[in-house]
């Protein structure tokens, strides 16, 4: 239990930590259109960045969690895993519901998403919510890549701490 | 899981040596971060410890290395004493989890301190129960030497300070 306190309090601070150098970066320019390009530069910089560590992450994860299970069926038998032994291992519990269309395409529904029940459940910090999924989908897509499985995954955030 | 934790610490480790190129730097940058951290850890862990007040500098580093330590990284290092006046202390640590993926520092990298978060955090959260300290790696194993040793300077509280002045 303590683990999870450290791990949701480092990924707000690199979450913030990040940003706030991406600010601390581009003070000081010019025009405001110049400097409104380079705060959404900055702010795309910042998202890859968060994603690409959370592929690392999952990258490793994956490979310690599937040591001793057996091969997966297909597709969906991945999916079926990353929702129910993944996501609890790394969030301590199981994703609410899983949708497909069964071309590729996956909806994974998480009801009360570990790294929003931290904030207010409410319209104000809406914009922000996606700092905070940057990471996870990152870990989604490593994982993912390790199982054989090329992907993009992206995050929607209709109203806190629920997530698609 | 505290794999997750180790994984996510050495990712954003080596996302700060991409963009940082000077080894000061991103140290600079983990002690700020673990100091933010730590800041807020405190109120975790006095919530999650219940442990009463703490009467000397040796009582709180004992806290730190045998509750704090093992309750959030599951070691519990061991606590000496360096100085004669009582406010300063080592931790030493014989086995590290966060580096428990790493192999060796990269040449390039020869003064970075991998574990630089731990003495923000230690820092943070001793300054949030008003103690002000200086902590510091004193040895590193990542580096060659034998074990890892944090050190923890207590400096002077602001209130002796203040009689001091008057």
């Amino acid at each position: 239990m303590a683990d999870e306190a450290l791990f949701l309090l480092l990924h707000s601070e690199m979450v913030a930590g990040l940003y706030r150098a991406a600010e601390q970066g581009e003070g000081g320019t010019g025009a405001d259109a110049v400097a409104a390009r380079c705060v959404l530069q900055e702010n795309g910089r910042c998202t890859t960045k968060l994603e690409s560590m959370g592929f690392r992450v999952g990258q490793g994860l994956i490979e310690r969690f599937t040591k001793d299970t057996a091969r997966f069926k297909d597709e969906l038998d991945i999916m079926k895993f990353i929702c129910k032994d993944f996501w609890t291992t790394v969030f301590k519990k199981q994703i609410d519901n899983l949708r497909t269309n069964h071309q590729g395409f996956y909806v994974l529904q998480d009801n009360k998403f570990r790294l929003l029940t931290q904030m207010s459940a409410g319209k104000q910090y809406l914009e922000h919510a996606p700092k905070y999924l940057a990471f996870t989908c990152g870990l989604i897509r490593g994982g993912l890549s390790n199982l054989g499985i090329k992907s993009i995954v992206t995050a929607e955030v209709s109203s806190m701490p629920a997530c698609k | 899981s505290r794999e997750l934790f180790v994984l996510t610490y050495g990712a954003l480790v080596a996302q700060l040596c991409k963009d940082y190129e000077k080894d000061e730097d991103v140290n600079t940058c983990l002690d700020r971060m673990g100091y933010s951290i730590g800041v807020r850890l405190i109120d975790d862990f006095l919530a999650r410890s219940a442990v009463k007040k703490c009467r000397s500098y040796s009582e709180t580093v004992d806290m730190i290395a045998q509750v704090a330590f093992k309750t959030y990284l599951g070691v519990t290092p061991s606590v000496s004493c360096s100085s004669a006046a009582g406010n300063e202390f080592s931790l030493i640590l014989d086995k590290n989890p966060l580096v428990d993926f790493v192999e060796e520092l990269p040449a390039e990298r020869a003064s970075l301190c991998y574990c630089n978060l731990l003495c923000g955090v230690i820092r943070g959260a001793l300054e949030m129960v008003h103690l002000s300290a200086e902590v510091t790696f004193l040895q590193d194993r990542l580096k060659g030497d034998a074990v890892t040793e944090i050190g923890i300077t207590f400096l002077r509280k602001p209130e002796d300070r203040k009689q001091k002045r008057s």
